[in-house]
């Protein structure tokens, strides 16, 4: 392939970038108990949420940002950051309240909230910057027993909710970024789904980081009682930025008995320009149990943004026959770095999981997948198989695999295989020869290879996540 | 913990020089700066997450700083050699070259160079100058730094360019002491270019005490050079071996490491390869039997730092009772190193509800024209097979030893020198009947 088109391609620009005016009510900038204090305040929390807060912020203190990354991190500072950001505006009963500015943004990105609610009948519970300004369907989802609303929310109206299952999958002492999220987390969604029901629809957030500076954190919770089923979808573009912006979000998710819950996501922060200026910093933990028997928990990421990546979606396999599934698709490009991957923590008996995941990395980024499976001494007949692909596209860029595998039980089996490879030049070669330019070769090659893990996405979020694979690819090929 | 070893050296590092040459104590004090700063090795580190060392460290041990010869007949103590290997026959006891007179040395081919490094480094010191330490220089790690503090012998190997050596070379350690004992050795391997030598390396221990040792192993392999190195671990379950070993390739060199541990207490093997020219072919693999409170951990790094190099990896674990194996397989290619073909494999195998794997295979890849694989698994023997063979009449116990000796069977076969692989062979199938563990203390069969 002739390294003119190489160059051209690696140029293309972010083409979700753009930035909305909508103003933005921001607290002073810095980290300290007053502004933990003044979150909570200012949300109406009470007590104990503070309590929860305050609790995660002293023991903040004491926490190291972790190392063991495959990543450059710059030197972040805490204190230059503006840790809430509401817009101004009373929220909104329908569409014709929304600031139309947010929705001209959300028409740029060709997901018209209109269109959706009428063709998908998908709930979009809209997160910009911090408070979710918008819920939709909610009625009608409040008549099955099904809660779908913002965390702050359901703070207010669902107490028992949350103050049973927060904290339990991911607590508040987990990690640096976890523990930073705790102390300042500003909204984000959160989703109850009764005994027995299974959500018509599939429950779907758009996130959105929109003011200069200002980390956003969000919370999402998700609770599958007995015998229910949900589909969750988040997704994410971001404005173009010249600052690095700090995203450390949580999601927890409890399946409890027979229930299942899958969740995608397609994510795609603003990944900085091609010199690797500017760009999200995405600290996420996102975990997952799977509590009582034969649940099943599904992760599925499409993740193309960020300036850093550091994502590891995990499952707690601890009922009894429970089972789990990750599929990945990673692609880095430019500056771009990415640490991610997915743990299989198998505690019940009879459970299995099943790990697939496809990196693509380009331009000067470095690709990681870095994995767990580890199998208790109870955990009998456990079974899990994993497969990590890397392709690479250009020689500058760097795919890596650490997967740790820790077996403590004769009766399971683990297996794992991980292949790195460049694009086959006789693959190429076959579709020049029929007709077919490099580019829309390496196109086809790109999208057949992360074909098993886009089939896992629902209809509604294949178009979009194929369209974003698209846009980060075309630009990466080589 | 390491405090005792830093007052030690702080107080006798007069005599330790005193005792080693030169060359060797050039690099010493810079070590013992870099032990002090780092310490022995925890599972903190990354690196050491499967090797724990506390209960190892906590031993006191003695250390021959003095260099007071140990009396001991090392054939008395190693009365089976392998048959039919007709092999070049060298010991260490515990951390110093154990001259022998055999008569089977006396046919080294010219200009050959076998013997004590520290006795070589005096008499030779331009050309143990020119490798000593050139591998372990770049690395930070505590038990590497620790050697260079404390080592003051160890064996020494020079093949001079297109000499073949026509024989093996046997270098057996033995760990022989009335007391609780440390023992520190450096071995130096040097093979010119267009040389072939193979080294098979014992690991013995003689008596019922605690044995700590520590050794590093530095390989040289020039230009179009063929080395093979055996490494035999067959110690009993009082013993800490550490081990490291480094090995550097040049340009179209061939180069088979093959590790087994068969009988041990605590293991570490940390080994590096670096292919530092083109064309360079290696095959690291190796093989672990562990029963009881056995700790194995394979910690391996291949680097590939020049395109159209060639590697594979074979690791295979058998683990029983409460026994704990590790393995961590780095595969690095660098950035310019194109076209490189790296391939690696674990497979394990837990025969008991108690036994622990822990693998981490680890790619790390910044060029782009590469084929790198990497695959590990972890099960218990296959039902189904152990029943087609009861079914035609095999006893169960039978049919579990053939799945288990065909599992180990391959890295084996990876074995060039045929005598080698006989004695493997017998020994395995001994090991995996449990005949071996019964002679304790005594571990070389009789």
């Amino acid at each position: 392939m002739s390294t003119n088109i190489i160059d051209q391609l690696t140029q293309t620009d972010y083409k979700y970038g753009f930035s909305t005016d909508i103003e933005t009510d921001i607290i002073p900038i810095g980290l300290s108990e007053e502004v933990v204090r003044i979150i909570s305040e200012k949300k109406n929390e009470p007590e104990w949420m503070l309590d929860f807060r305050l609790k995660a912020y002293h023991h903040w203190l004491t926490m190291k940002m972790p190392s063991w990354a495959h990543l450059n991190i710059p030197d972040i500072d805490f204190q230059s950051i503006a840790y809430y950001a509401a817009p101004r505006k009373n929220a909104p009963q329908s569409l014709d309240e929304v600031d139309p500015e947010l929705l001209k943004t959300f028409n740029k990105l060709g997901i018209s909230m209109e269109e959706q609610k009428m063709l998908s009948g998908v709930a979009v519970d809209v997160v910009m910057d911090s408070v979710s300004v918008k819920t939709t369907f909610k009625e009608s989802l409040a008549e099955m027993g099904i809660i779908f609303c913002s965390f702050s929310e359901a703070v207010e109206h669902h107490p028992d909710l949350v103050q049973k299952y927060m904290g339990s999958v991911v607590p508040y002492a987990d990690n640096f970024f976890a523990t930073l999220n705790c102390a300042v987390f500003s909204d984000g969604s959160f989703v109850y789904i009764p005994k027995g029901v299974r959500c018509p629809m599939e429950l779907s957030t758009y996130f959105r980081i929109n003011a200069i500076n200002t980390g956003q954190f969000e919370r999402t919770l998700i609770v599958a009682d007995e015998d229910s089923y949900v589909s969750y979808l988040e997704g994410c573009t971001a404005p173009m930025r010249d600052e690095n912006q700090l995203h450390a979000a949580i999601v927890e998710i409890v399946v409890m008995k027979n229930a299942e819950v899958k969740y995608s996501t397609v994510q795609n922060w603003y990944p900085g320009d091609k010199n690797g200026v500017g760009g999200i910093y995405n600290f996420v933990t996102k975990r997952g149990i799977c509590k009582g028997d034969n649940s099943k928990l599904s992760w599925t990421q499409v993740e193309t943004g960020s300036a850093i990546t550091w994502k590891y979606p995990s499952c707690i396999l601890l009922g009894d026959n429970s089972s789990a599934e990750f599929y990945s698709v990673a692609v880095t490009n430019h500056h771009q770095q990415a640490d991610t991957g997915t743990k299989m923590l198998h505690i019940g008996k009879n459970t299995s999981s099943h790990i697939l995941s496809k990196g693509i990395s380009a331009g000067q980024s470095q690709n990681s997948y870095r994995g767990l499976v580890r199998i208790n001494p109870k955990a009998e007949n456990a079974r899990n198989f994993s497969q990590c692909d890397s392709l690479l596209l250009g020689d500058k860029c760097g795919a890596h695999t650490f997967p740790y595998m820790e077996v403590n039980n004769d009766s399971a089996i683990v297996e794992h295989e991980a292949t790195t490879s460049k694009i086959n030049e006789d693959q190429i070669f076959y579709c020049n020869q029929r007709g077919l330019s490099t580019e829309t070769a390496v196109g086809l090659i790109v999208n057949g290879y992360a074909k098993d893990v886009l089939n896992q996405l629902p209809m509604e979020f294949a178009v979009e996540a194929q369209k974003l694979l698209q846009i980060t690819l075309e630009g990466s090929v080589g | 913990m390491e405090q005792q070893y830093i007052d030690l050296y702080k107080q006798h590092h007069e005599s330790i020089k005193k005792h080693s040459a030169a060359v060797m104590n050039e690099l010493r004090d810079a070590a013992f700066a870099l032990f002090e700063e780092l310490h022995f090795p925890t599972i903190e580190l990354e690196n050491y997450k499967y090797t724990d060392l506390t209960s190892a460290l906590s031993v006191d041990y003695g250390l021959n700083i003095n260099r007071i010869p140990m009396p001991v007949n090392p054939y008395e103590v190693f009365t089976c050699d392998v048959p039919g290997i007709h092999s070049y026959l060298y010991f260490v006891v515990n951390d110093a070259f154990y001259p022998v007179n055999d008569i089977r040395n006396k046919t080294l081919p010219e200009g050959v160079i076998i013997g004590s490094l520290n006795q070589i480094a005096e008499s030779h010191p331009e050309l143990v100058k020119q490798y000593f330490g050139k591998l372990t220089s770049n690395k930070n790690d505590g038990l590497i730094a620790f050697n260079g503090a404390f080592a003051q012998d160890g064996f020494f190997m020079y093949v001079p360019k297109n000499v073949v050596l026509d024989k093996p070379v046997q270098l057996v350690n033995i760990m022989r002491s009335d007391v609780d004992s440390m023992a520190n050795s450096h071995n130096l391997i040097i093979l010119e270019e267009g040389s072939k030598a193979q080294l098979l390396v014992c690991d013995h221990t003689v008596d019922e005490v605690r044995f700590l040792s520590n050794r590093v192993t530095e390989v040289f392999v020039g230009q179009n050079a063929i080395y093979e190195h055996y490494k035999l671990e067959n110690t009993h379950t009082k013993t800490t071996n550490l081990s490291t070993l480094l090995i550097d390739q040049q340009e179209s060199s061939n180069v088979l490491a093959n590790v087994i541990t068969l009988h041990n207490g605590q293991t570490r093997n940390t080994i590096e390869i670096d292919l530092d020219g083109e064309n360079c072919e290696s095959l690291l693999c190796g093989m672990v039997i562990a029963d009881k409170n056995q700790l194995v951990d394979n910690f391996t790094s291949i680097i590939h730092n020049k395109p159209n190099c060639q590697s594979r990896e074979l690791f295979k674990y058998v683990l029983d009772d409460s026994s704990k194996g590790g393995f961590t397989g780095k595969l690095f290619v660098a950035k310019d190193a194109q076209k490189t073909a790296a391939f690696q494999t674990n497979r394990n195998i837990l025969l008991s509800k108690t036994a622990k794997m822990r693998t981490k295979p680890q790619l790390e890849i910044y060029a782009d024209d590469v084929k790198c694989s990497h695959g590990a698994t972890i099960g218990s023997l296959d039902e189904s097979a152990k029943f087609y063979m009861q079914s035609r009449g095999i006893s169960e116990n039978e049919a579990r030893l053939l799945l288990m000796f065909a599992f180990t069977n391959d890295v084996i076969e990876n074995i060039r020198i045929p005598a080698l692989q006989d004695r493997i062979k017998m020994l395995v199938e001994k090991r995996l009947r449990g005949e071996l563990s019964k002679c304790e203390g005594c571990v070389i069969c009789q």
